[in-house]
């Protein structure tokens, strides 16, 4: 057993690369109130869009905000949950940090899923939460809430800023820390006597955090080792995860596939990293991956993991995951390495870095044998669904891949719809497909989708921004329309009404004897027309394949606020094939009739 | 060794599984391990570190905590089990948290240890003797004595603070209090 890749580096020193645009403002002797000091922080860290919610304890912030008018925009979310989905929405389809600012207690509580589902998807955002003043902090004041200590296991990193003199480097460090190795969410807590407190203002050009390292420098001698690893495999499998999409690697990634002949199959953070239309994509692998892409998996002697971290929904029963891979592990995150899959050779650094420093050691590979194999793979059962006259949720989604050619950032929410989005609608580039997926928050969809049309309107990007929701989940923040309405945002945004919790419901039908308890929405479901006009959008129904393509082609024509487009499905369509949770991979159910002990 | 010769841990258990013979794999041994994490001398980066033990499941047997030569970094002794992998997770979920400024595991090197432990004990005209030898065997301190108890100070490493509490067993041990172990690296 080797610790070889375990680092804690000694002091480090990182210079932060400078934000394109310099306010005038990022020192005066001047005496600023801490909440000044916070928006001049901001506004210097380059931040050019913040989602909020005001309340007591953040009142000077808001104050100050009227004020001085910085030059960032305040999006004022309908509840604070959305506003943390809506910057994570925006980090993940920019790249940059999302921020969000909330007020104490119920306004901190009300960002915990937020923050963990960032966390899980190792998305970049800064939530400063409100605190009471410091002297009561722990006496049970009014929207008193121990924000830091509810969020420890669920943030990067977090702080109580106690001094307003620490506040500016807090901010600093707090967006480097979100922006830099493996990503994610860091939550600074600012009590109420540090926004009202004055001082001179002064932004730090450098973080010094001797305790926090990016690891940098690549090694040479693993680098080797993995090309000739790679050279002497037979069946070599690219499997490529979030890290790839995060650390844009998209183009080094497609461009040594190509080179060495390599096929690639992707997670559901992966989609887009790798073009699926190219012949050297498996699509997705996992629990409800493509049958050819798990094969792959199992027959293959070589996994080149590109930030990817072996999770269960990925791997089914770990012991009989890829019995025949040695494994390449090229990774950020020291502590991804070996946890679920022993790694035998492990690059740390950064997914892009690794992977331009690695194809210079690389030769074509002649792996047409293993292509002609996967392909029979291919040939033996080929995702489909049943044509006819209904309407069905996979036809809707490959309808809305048709209207955008796959030029469109697709958000889904958590669900049957979101697994159908996956797999039907071939994803092409990086940065297109925007789920939740370590946590699989319901919810996360619509908020998220307005977070990335704001991203998209800020890097003047026309990309459509496409929402796939299903029923249940699209309630869930149903109430971020109406924001998403009053700035414009023409996002089209479709929910997959099954009148059913699909995924439990399918659960219910394999697993549970059909007793679908508690899962049928159709007495609860809102009009989704009526509430898409009721929060200032356009709402508009389909039930069959006909109605589906003219409303698309209708919502398409509008450029002035959100669309719904309602689209009434069948509730017995199934997500397949799936690999049944903690079922051996090679055990895929592929359709009803494939008989299951896992009942 | 060659590369082939490695086993996966999944391949460890499908061969098991097959009744096939493995070779001794050192993944699978249950071991304890003194590791030293130097972190910034806050309440906050202290209880992150116990945090990241509970969250994930990871076991904890002992843990001091006091501050260094540096009066901003505090070190941090624990005490842990598990099997290489386990260990090698522990290690660097540590190394990963921003307040950790370095993380060292002493098991496989040479190192002193030492615990404290007082120890309260019931005597009677019959123990009174048998005590006190044994605490003389142990060179530890009587502390402070009442009419019915003794209080015993000792120093060592755990081994030796376990064994004496052992032998204190058979007589009435009113109460325990023990450090936890403190560590350092021998200059070689
Ligand atoms: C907040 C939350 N609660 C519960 C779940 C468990 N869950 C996963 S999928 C699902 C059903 C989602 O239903 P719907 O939004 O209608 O999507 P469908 O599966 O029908 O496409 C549920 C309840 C979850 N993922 N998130
Ligand atoms: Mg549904």
């Amino acid at each position: 057993m080797t610790y070889d890749e375990h680092t804690k580096v000694h002091p480090v020193t990182t210079g932060d690369s400078l934000p394109e645009v310099r306010p005038e403002i990022t020192s005066t002797s001047q005496m600023m109130s801490g909440a000044e000091i916070l928006l001049r922080s901001l506004e210097a860290e380059g931040v050019k869009i913040m989602f909020g919610h005001p309340g007591g304890a953040v009142i000077k912030v808001y104050d100050e905000m009227h004020r001085i008018n910085p030059e960032f925009q305040h999006i004022l979310v309908r509840h604070e949950q959305g506003g943390t989905h809506a910057a994570e929405g925006y980090a993940k389809a920019t790249g940059k940090v999302g921020t969000v600012l909330v007020t104490s207690g119920p306004g901190a509580t009300n960002t915990v899923t937020g923050i963990a589902d960032a966390y899980m998807d190792s998305v970049p955002i800064v939530v400063f939460t409100g605190q009471v003043p410091t002297g009561l902090i722990g006496n049970d004041a009014f929207q008193e809430c121990d924000a830091v200590g509810i969020t420890r296991s669920i943030t990067k990193h977090s702080y109580l800023v106690r001094d307003i003199k620490d506040l500016a480097r807090t901010v600093k460090e707090a967006y480097h820390i979100a922006r830099t190795g493996r990503p994610g969410p860091v939550l600074v807590d600012l009590p109420k006597d540090v926004l009202l407190a004055e001082a001179p203002f002064q932004y730090p050009e450098t973080v010094n955090m001797r305790g926090y390292a990016v690891p940098e420098a690549v090694r040479p001698e693993k680098l080797q080792r993995a090309a000739r690893m790679i050279a002497e495999s037979k069946r070599p499998l690219l499997y490529v995860g979030g890290g790839a999409v995060s650390s844009d690697a998209s183009d080094s990634l497609t461009e040594l596939a190509r080179y060495t002949g390599i096929p690639v199959t992707t997670t559901l953070h992966g989609l887009g990293a790798f073009p699926e239309e190219d012949p050297l994509s498996l699509r997705m692998l996992g629990m409800h991956g493509t049958w050819w892409a798990n094969q792959a998996v199992q027959h293959c002697d070589l996994i080149i993991a590109v930030g990817a971290r072996f999770d269960d929904r990925v791997t089914g029963k770990l012991d009989s995951w890829a019995p025949h891979a040695k494994v390449i592990h090229i990774e950020i995150d020291q502590s991804c390495i070996s946890k679920n899959v022993f790694a035998d050779c492990a690059i740390l650094g950064n997914v892009k870095t690794v992977l331009e420093r690695l194809l210079p050691l690389l030769d074509p590979k002649d792996t047409t044998e293993w292509l002609e194999q996967i392909d029979v793979w291919r040939q033996e059962c080929p995702l489909q669904y049943q044509k006819d006259d209904k309407l069905r949720a996979q036809g809707v989604i490959e309808k809305l891949r048709d209207k955008t050619g796959g030029d469109a950032v697709v958000i889904t929410d958590v669900g049957q719809h979101q697994m159908w989005s996956a797999q039907y609608f071939r994803f092409l580039y990086s940065r297109t497909h925007i789920t939740s997926g370590g946590l699989g928050t319901m919810g996360f969809g619509m908020p998220a989708a307005m977070g990335a049309a704001f991203g998209m309107r800020e890097i003047g990007s026309s990309r459509p921004v496409v929402c796939i929701s299903g029923d249940g989940g699209f309630v869930m923040n149903a109430q971020e329309m109406s924001v998403a309405a009053a700035h414009k945002l023409p996002i089209k945004l479709a929910v997959i009404n099954n009148r059913f919790l699909g995924m439990v419901r399918q659960w219910q039908e394999l697993f549970h004897m059909e007793r679908y308890s508690h899962t049928d929405l159709s007495d609860t479901n809102p009009d989704f027309v009526k509430l898409a006009e009721a929060h200032h959008c356009v709402g508009l129904r389909a039930n069959t394949p006909e109605e589906a393509k003219q409303i698309i082609d209708e919502a398409w024509e509008v450029t002035d606020r959100p669309v719904l487009m309602e689209f009434s499905v069948a509730k017995e369509e199934m997500v397949f094939p799936m690999v049944p949770a903690g079922a051996a991979t090679g055990e895929m159910i592929t359709d009803r009739m494939t008989p299951n002990s896992f009942v | 060794m060659t590369d082939t010769l490695i086993l996966t841990p999944q391949q460890i258990i499908r061969k098991k599984a097959a009744g096939e013979p493995i070779q001794p794999d050192d993944s699978e041994m249950i071991q304890s391990h003194t590791i030293v994490v130097l972190v910034e001398n806050s309440i906050g980066a202290f209880i992150r570190v116990i945090n990241m033990f509970s969250a994930r499941g990871f076991n904890i047997d002992s843990v001091t905590v006091g501050v260094t030569e540096d009066p901003t970094v505090s070190r941090m002794n624990i005490v842990t089990t598990g099997n290489s992998r386990i260990i090698s997770q522990v290690l660097r979920q540590l190394s990963r948290l921003v307040d950790t400024i370095e993380v060292i595991d002493l098991t496989d090197t040479d190192y002193v240890e030492r615990e404290l432990c007082l120890l309260k004990v019931c005597y009677n005209r019959d123990s009174r003797s048998e005590i006190l030898d044994v605490n003389e065997i142990f060179r530890g301190k009587v502390v402070d004595i009442t009419s019915k108890t003794m209080t015993f100070e000792l120093r060592g490493p755990s081994k030796k603070i376990e064994a004496f509490i052992d032998m204190m067993a058979s007589h009435k041990i009113v109460e325990v209090a023990r450090s936890g172990r403190v560590a350092m690296q021998r200059d070689s």
